[in-house]
C-alpha cells in the first residue's frame, strides 16, 4: 500500500500514545490502512489552505489594529473584481482537488466491495440485539455471542442485521463501520494483516445498554482458527427458534459464549422477520425503576 | 428618526412598502407553501411505502374510484363556489357571499362525509392504519388532506359569522382572501392526490 | 381522569433531578414573589408579555435562550464528569439517566438556546436595519415567541414529572418506538418540538414576507444589510424544511399513540425513510442556524474595520448559494447506511461544494479586515475568535464527507468534536457577537467591556480544552454516547476535556457578571447618541432603545451603508419638513394565551388526558375567535408626541463628537 512519507513519520509518534487501543490511526487491515491514507491525505489538502487562512486571519487582526501607526489604511476598499475571482477560484479548486479523492476513493473502499484476495473470503454473519452481537459462522453452522473469531490474514465478508433497534458494528484497527437495521442486510468486507485481538463496539446509540456493546475480535492463524472452530462444535447450546428468542431478550453484559449448531437459515428468519425481532423492555418502567449498573 | 438620506434620484431605487392586502396575501402564500412541503413529505412517505402491504391489502382491493369521483367533483366544485364567494365579498353583496360560502361549506360537508365512509368501511373489513405500513401512509395522507378541509370549514364558518357580525371590513376581507387562497391549495393537493394515491394505486 | 399520570411520575428515588428542580423552583418562585410584591406585575403584562414590538419580543427570545442556555450547560457539565468517572467504573449517572442528560443537552441547545438566540436577534435587528416599524405580522411574531416558550417549558417539566427522551436528540426509531421506549419520555421530546416547531415555522413565515416586502424608500435588495440578507436565507429554509420536521414527527407519534407502522419493525415499518426525513429537514437546520451568525460577523467585520464590507456581491451570492445545497447534501448523515459507493460519493461532493461558498465568506472578511482600522471592543474579538475557530470546524466537517474517512469517524467522538466545532465556534459566538453588538440598541447601554472580554477568552481557551481532546478521541475509536467505558487511553483526554468544561463554566459565570455590573453601572455605560459604535446600517440612525415606532418618518435610502452615508455628507441633524400621526399595532395576549393553552394541550397528550386535550383545544381555537373579533387593531400616536421624540434623538445626536 502507498504509504507517503510524512504518514510514516507521523504515525510512529501517535502509536506511542496508543497502545493496543482501538484508534484508527493504528490499522492492522487494509481496509482501515487505506482510510487513514485517505483522511490524511484529505486533512493535508485542506491544511494547505487553512492554515495559511488562519494566519492571514490573525496578521490582519494584528496589523490592522486601531493603535497600529505604522498600518496603511484604505477605508474605502470594498471592491476588487480580481480578488473576488481569486476569492472564489482558491476554495472551488481545492474543492475539486479532494472532490475527486472522494470519488475515487468512494468507490474503492465501498464497505459491500469484495477485498482483492487469493483466498476465498470467511462468511460470518451479524446480528445486533439489546445489548449484544451475535455472530453466526454459516459455512461453520456455528455461532458466537460477544466475540468474533477470525482467521488472520484472510478475508472476511460480513452480512449485517439488527433484531431490534438499529446499531453500528466498528473494529475500529481493521475499518469501515455500517449499519445494522432490521429487516434489512448491509454488506461490509474486512481483513485483518496479522493475528491479534481488536476491539469492537456498536458506534450508534442504541439505548440503556449502549456502552456495554463492545466485543473482542481475536484474529488468529489458520489452523488455530480451524482448531477454535472444532472446540466450539464440541459445546455449548444449539442456536433455533427457542434459544434464539431467550437470546433476543434485553440483557447487559453478557459474557461471550458460543453456540455448538445453528439452526439453517437462522439469518434469513431474522432478516425477514419469521422470527420476531427483540421485545424490547418486558416491563413498564417506570422512570427510574430500572436500575441497570452499566459496568 | 427622520435622517433624510438624500433625494430619490433614479426611479428604480424607489420601493415603497406594498400594500396590506398584498402583504398579508403574500405572507399566507408562503405559509400555503410550507403546507405544501409538509404535504410532499407524506407524499414521499406514501411512496416508500406503497408497495409495504405486509400481505393485506393494496389500493386495488380497497379503492373504489367512483366514490373518489364523486368526492373531486365536491372539492373541484367548492373551489368555484369559493371563488364566487370572493367575488361577492369585494362587492358586497350578501347574497352572493353567504349563498356562495354556504353551497362552499355543503360541497365541503359532502366531501368529508364521503372521506369518512370510505375510511370507515376500510377499518370496518380489517383495512385500517395499523394493518400495514400502506395503509398507515394511505390514511396519514389522505386523511391529512381531511383534516385540512376539516379545518377549512372551522374557518369557513368562522368568516361567515364574522362578516354577518362585522360587515365587510378591510381586514375581514383579507381574511377571507386567505380563507380561499388556503380553499384552493387544499383543490391543488387533492388533484395530486387522486392521482398518486388513487389512480397510480388501481393501475398498480 | 390523569390519563396515564400517576405519583410515580415524580421521580423520588432520584436525587439530582429532584434537587435541580427543587433549586430551580424556588428560584422561579422567588423571582415570581418578588416582582409581584414590587408591583411589576402590570408592567410586565403590559411592556412585555402581550406586546407585539418586535424589540421586545426578541429581547425575550434572547432571554429564553440565555436561560436555557444555563440547562443545556449542566446537563454539558453532567456529561464531561460522568465521562471523567466513568472509566472502568459506573460513574455516578446511571444509562436511563445519562441517556436523557445527553438527549435533553441536544434538543435544548438546538432547538432551545441557539434557534431563539438567532431568531431574537433577528427580531431586534432586521425591522431596524430595513428601516420599517415591525415585522410585517407583530401578533404572529409574539405568538411564535410564545409557542417556542411553551415547548422549552415542557422540556424542562420533564425533569419532574416523567422523564426525557432517552434516544438522542433525533430519536432514531425503533429505539423511539413504543416498543423499545414505552415510557414518555419521547413523549415529551415529540410534543414540545412540535409545539415550538409551529412557532418556528410562523417566525420563517413572517421574516420572508417582512424582509421581501417591507423596506423603507430606496432599501432595495441589493442595499439591505447582509444581516437582512442571510436573516432571509434562514427563513426561507425554516420555511421550506421545518414542515418537513412536523410530518415526521406526526408520523413518529401516529405510530406511539395510534399503532401505525411508518417505522415500526413490523408490518413493512422503514427506519431508514426516518434517517432520510429528518436529515432533510436536519441539515438545512444547521444553516437555519448558522447563517444569521455569518450575517451578525458581517455587520461586526464591516462596523468595527471601519470599512464596508468586502465583496458584497459574492456574499449575497454565497449565502444564497448556500440557501440551496443545504438541501442537497443529507444524506452525509448516514453514509454508513451502505447506500454504495455512487450515492455516497454524489453526497459528498456536494457537501464539499458548500465549503465554496463558507470559504469565499471567510476571505471576504479577512479582505474586510485588510487596511482596516479595527477596534477590538467585544463583539470584534468573538468575530475574530469565530474566523480562526469556524475554519478549523469546517476543515474537519469537509473531512467527514470524505465517505472512507467518514466510515472510521462516523458517530465518533470526532463528529462531536466537528459539530460543536461549528456550532459553539460559529452559531454561539456569532449569537453572543451579536449579543454585545447590538445591547446597546435594545436597552441604550453598553455591555461592560472587561467582563465581556474575560467571557470571550474562557469561551475560546474552553472551547479548546473541551473539544480537542474530543477530536483526539475520535482517533482513538472512541464513539459517542458512552455512559461508561474501559479503554486506558482514553482517560485523560476525558479529564482535559471536563477541565475545558469547567473553564467554558467561568466564561459563562463572567457573562452573568457582565451582565449584572452592566445594570447595575448602566449611567455609566449609557448611550445618548444612539449610535455607539460608529455603525453603518439604520438600526444606528435611531435612538437606543429605539422608540416603539422605530422611526419617526421613514429613511429614504440611497445606497449601501445608508447611516454610514448620511454620517459621512453631514446629513444628521436635518429635521423632516412635518411629522405624521404613526398607527401601531396594538398590544395583544393572544400569543401568551395561546400558548398557555398549548402548554396544557402538550402536557395532557403527554400523559393521554383526552378531556384536557380537547377543553385546550377548543381554548386556542376560542383565543384566536376573539382575537379575530377584535375592533380597534391599531394604536395611534400623535404627530406631536412623534416630534418630541425624535427632536430629543436628534439633539443627542448632534452633540456627539465626529
Amino acid at each position: 500500500m502507498h504509504r507517503p512519507i510524512w504518514r510514516a513519520m507521523i504515525v510512529p509518534g501517535v502509536l506511542a500514545l496508543a497502545g493496543c487501543q482501538p484508534a484508527i490511526w493504528d490499522p492492522q487491515g487494509p481496509v482501515g490502512e487505506a482510510q487513514l491514507t485517505i483522511l490524511i491525505d484529505s486533512l493535508a489538502i485542506m491544511l494547505a489552505i487553512v492554515l495559511p487562512t488562519i494566519a492571514a486571519t490573525l496578521g490582519f487582526a494584528w496589523w490592522y489594529r486601531a493603535t497600529n501607526v505604522r498600518a496603511h489604511r484604505l477605508p474605502e476598499f470594498a471592491e476588487s473584481g480580481q480578488l473576488e475571482l481569486i476569492v472564489w477560484a482558491i476554495p472551488l479548486l481545492t474543492i475539486m482537488l479532494l472532490g475527486g479523492v472522494a470519488w475515487v476513493s468512494s468507490h474503492e473502499l465501498d464497505p459491500s466491495q469484495p477485498l482483492v484476495s487469493k483466498d476465498k473470503p470467511l462468511d460470518v454473519q451479524v446480528v445486533s440485539l439489546d445489548w449484544k452481537w451475535l455472530f453466526i459462522y454459516p459455512d461453520q453452522k456455528v455461532a458466537s455471542v460477544n466475540r468474533l473469531v477470525i482467521p488472520a490474514g484472510a478475508p472476511v465478508h460480513f452480512s449485517l442485521t439488527s433484531a431490534s433497534v438499529m446499531n453500528a458494528f466498528f473494529i475500529p484497527q481493521l475499518g469501515s463501520m455500517i449499519y445494522t437495521m432490521n429487516r434489512m442486510t448491509t454488506e461490509l468486507n474486512l481483513s485483518a494483516d496479522g493475528a491479534g485481538t481488536y476491539a469492537g463496539l456498536s458506534s450508534h446509540y442504541s439505548g440503556d445498554g449502549f456502552a456495554s456493546m463492545y466485543f473482542n475480535v481475536d484474529a488468529m492463524p489458520a489452523d488455530r482458527f480451524t482448531a477454535w472452530i472444532d472446540s466450539v462444535r464440541g459445546s455449548g447450546d444449539a442456536l433455533n427458534a427457542q434459544t434464539y428468542a431467550a437470546l433476543a431478550k434485553q440483557s447487559v453484559g453478557v459474557t461471550p459464549f458460543t453456540y455448538r449448531s445453528v439452526e439453517p437459515d437462522l439469518f434469513h428468519k431474522i432478516v425477514t422477520q419469521v422470527l420476531p425481532p427483540g421485545p424490547g423492555p418486558v416491563d413498564e418502567p417506570s422512570p427510574g425503576a430500572l436500575r441497570r449498573a452499566g459496568g | 428618526m427622520s435622517i433624510t438620506l438624500g433625494i430619490i434620484d433614479a426611479p428604480h431605487a424607489e420601493r415603497m412598502p406594498a400594500s396590506k392586502r398584498i402583504i398579508v396575501g403574500f405572507g399566507f402564500w408562503i405559509f400555503l407553501l410550507s403546507d405544501i412541503v409538509m404535504f410532499s413529505a407524506f407524499f414521499a412517505t406514501f411512496a416508500v411505502l406503497s408497495g409495504e402491504t405486509a400481505g393485506g391489502p393494496s389500493g386495488k382491493d380497497l379503492f373504489h374510484l367512483d366514490i373518489v369521483a364523486i368526492e373531486t367533483a365536491c372539492l373541484l366544485l367548492s373551489s368555484f363556489t369559493c371563488g364566487v364567494a370572493i367575488i361577492g365579498a369585494r362587492a358586497r353583496n350578501d347574497l352572493m357571499y353567504y349563498g356562495a360560502m354556504a353551497a362552499t361549506a355543503v360541497l365541503g360537508a359532502a366531501f368529508l362525509f364521503l372521506e369518512a365512509r370510505e375510511f370507515a368501511g376500510m377499518v370496518a373489513q380489517g383495512a385500517g392504519p395499523t394493518r400495514s405500513a400502506f395503509l398507515s401512509a394511505f390514511f396519514t395522507l389522505v386523511g391529512c388532506h381531511g383534516l385540512h378541509v376539516s379545518l377549512g370549514m372551522l374557518w369557513l364558518l368562522t368568516m361567515m359569522a364574522q362578516v354577518f357580525a362585522k360587515g365587510y371590513r378591510a381586514d375581514i376581507q383579507r381574511r377571507v382572501l386567505c380563507f380561499s387562497l388556503f380553499w384552493h391549495t387544499l383543490d391543488i393537493i387533492w388533484v395530486a392526490l387522486f392521482s398518486v394515491v388513487y389512480l397510480m394505486g388501481v393501475a398498480r | 381522569m390523569l390519563g396515564k399520570l400517576t405519583w410515580a411520575a415524580i421521580p423520588f428515588d432520584q436525587p439530582i433531578p429532584l434537587f435541580a428542580a427543587a433549586f430551580v423552583g424556588v428560584i422561579i418562585f422567588g423571582v415570581l414573589v418578588y416582582v409581584t410584591l414590587k408591583g411589576w406585575v402590570p408592567y410586565l403584562w403590559r411592556e412585555w408579555i402581550t406586546s407585539v414590538d418586535h424589540k421586545r419580543i426578541g429581547v425575550m427570545y434572547v432571554l429564553l435562550a440565555g436561560v436555557m442556555l444555563l440547562r443545556g450547560f449542566s446537563d454539558a457539565i453532567m456529561m464531561r464528569s460522568q465521562q471523567a468517572l466513568a472509566f472502568q467504573a459506573p460513574g455516578y449517572l446511571p444509562p436511563e439517566h445519562y441517556d436523557q442528560i445527553f438527549s435533553a443537552h441536544g434538543t435544548l441547545m438546538i432547538f432551545f438556546v441557539a434557534m431563539p438566540f438567532v431568531i431574537g436577534l433577528m427580531n431586534i435587528a432586521v425591522p431596524l436595519q430595513l428601516g420599517v416599524r415591525d415585522v410585517t405580522f407583530p401578533t404572529l411574531n409574539s405568538v411564535s415567541f410564545w409557542l417556542t416558550a411553551t415547548g422549552a417549558l415542557l422540556v424542562n417539566v420533564s425533569l419532574v414529572v416523567g422523564e426525557f427522551a432517552r434516544t438522542g436528540w433525533l430519536a432514531f426509531p425503533p429505539l423511539s418506538e413504543l416498543t423499545y421506549s414505552p415510557g414518555v419520555g419521547v413523549d415529551y421530546y415529540l410534543w414540545s418540538l412540535q409545539i415550538s416547531g409551529v412557532g418556528t415555522l410562523l417566525t420563517g413565515v413572517n421574516f420572508v414576507t417582512t424582509i421581501l416586502k417591507l423596506h423603507a424608500p430606496g432599501m432595495t435588495y441589493m442595499r439591505m444589510p447582509i444581516f437582512c440578507w442571510t436573516a432571509l436565507a434562514s427563513s426561507l429554509l425554516i420555511v421550506a424544511a421545518f414542515p418537513i420536521l412536523t410530518a415526521t414527527f406526526a408520523m413518529l407519534l401516529l405510530d406511539r399513540y395510534l399503532g401505525f407502522h411508518f417505522f415500526t419493525n413490523e408490518a413493512g415499518g422503514n427506519v431508514m425513510m426516518y434517517m432520510n426525513l429528518i436529515w432533510v429537514w436536519g441539515h438545512p437546520e444547521v444553516y437555519i442556524l448558522v447563517l444569521p451568525a455569518f450575517g451578525v460577523f458581517s455587520e461586526v467585520v464591516s462596523t468595527f474595520s471601519g470599512k464596508p464590507l468586502f465583496g458584497y456581491r459574492s456574499m449575497v451570492l454565497a449565502t444564497m448559494a448556500i440557501c440551496i445545497l443545504s438541501f442537497m447534501v443529507w444524506l452525509h448523515h448516514f453514509f454508513t447506511m451502505g447506500a454504495g459507493a455512487d450515492v455516497n460519493a454524489v453526497f459528498g461532493i456536494a457537501t464539499m461544494i458548500i465549503a465554496v461558498p463558507t470559504g469565499v465568506k471567510v476571505f471576504n472578511w479577512l479582505f474586510t479586515m485588510f487596511g482596516g482600522r479595527i477596534v477590538y471592543a467585544s463583539p470584534m474579538l468573538w468575530a475574530v475568535g469565530f474566523m480562526v475557530t469556524f475554519v478549523l470546524g469546517g476543515m474537519t466537517g469537509v473531512l467527514l464527507a470524505v465517505p472512507p474517512a467518514d466510515f472510521v469517524l462516523h458517530n465518533s467522538l470526532f463528529l462531536v468534536a466537528h459539530f460543536h466545532n461549528v456550532i459553539i465556534g460559529g452559531v454561539l459566538f456569532g449569537a453572543f457577537a451579536g449579543y454585545n453588538f447590538w445591547f446597546p440598541k435594545a436597552f441604550g447601554f453598553r455591555l461592560h467591556e472587561g467582563w465581556g472580554k474575560a467571557a470571550f477568552w474562557c469561551w475560546l481557551v474552553g472551547f479548546y480544552l473541551a473539544f480537542v481532546p474530543l477530536y483526539v478521541l475520535g482517533f482513538m475509536g472512541m464513539t459517542r454516547r458512552m455512559q461508561h467505558y474501559d479503554v486506558p487511553a482514553w482517560h485523560p483526554w476525558l479529564l482535559i476535556a471536563a477541565l475545558g468544561a469547567a473553564v467554558i463554566l467561568a466564561g459563562i459565570c463572567c457573562q452573568i457578571a457582565q451582565l449584572v455590573v452592566s445594570v447595575r453601572h448602566r449611567e455609566e455605560l449609557r448611550d445618548v447618541t444612539g449610535d455607539p459604535w460608529n455603525g453603518r446600517s439604520l438600526e444606528w440612525s435611531t435612538a437606543s432603545p429605539p422608540p416603539a415606532f422605530n422611526f419617526a418618518v421613514l429613511p429614504q435610502v440611497e445606497g449601501r451603508d445608508a447611516y454610514w452615508r448620511a454620517k459621512q455628507q453631514g446629513r444628521l441633524g436635518d429635521e423632516p419638513a412635518a411629522y405624521e400621526d404613526i398607527e401601531l399595532p396594538r398590544n395583544s395576549a393572544t400569543g401568551f394565551v395561546c400558548a398557555f393553552f398549548a402548554t396544557f394541550m402538550g402536557f395532557a397528550l403527554i400523559w393521554h388526558i383526552w378531556w384536557l386535550v380537547a377543553v385546550s383545544f377548543v381554548g386556542a381555537f376560542a383565543t384566536f375567535v376573539v382575537f379575530a373579533w377584535r375592533d380597534r387593531t391599531e394604536e395611534l400616536i400623535p404627530a406631536a408626541e412623534v416630534a418630541r421624540i425624535d427632536r430629543a434623538n436628534r439633539r443627542a445626536r448632534r452633540v456627539r463628537p465626529a
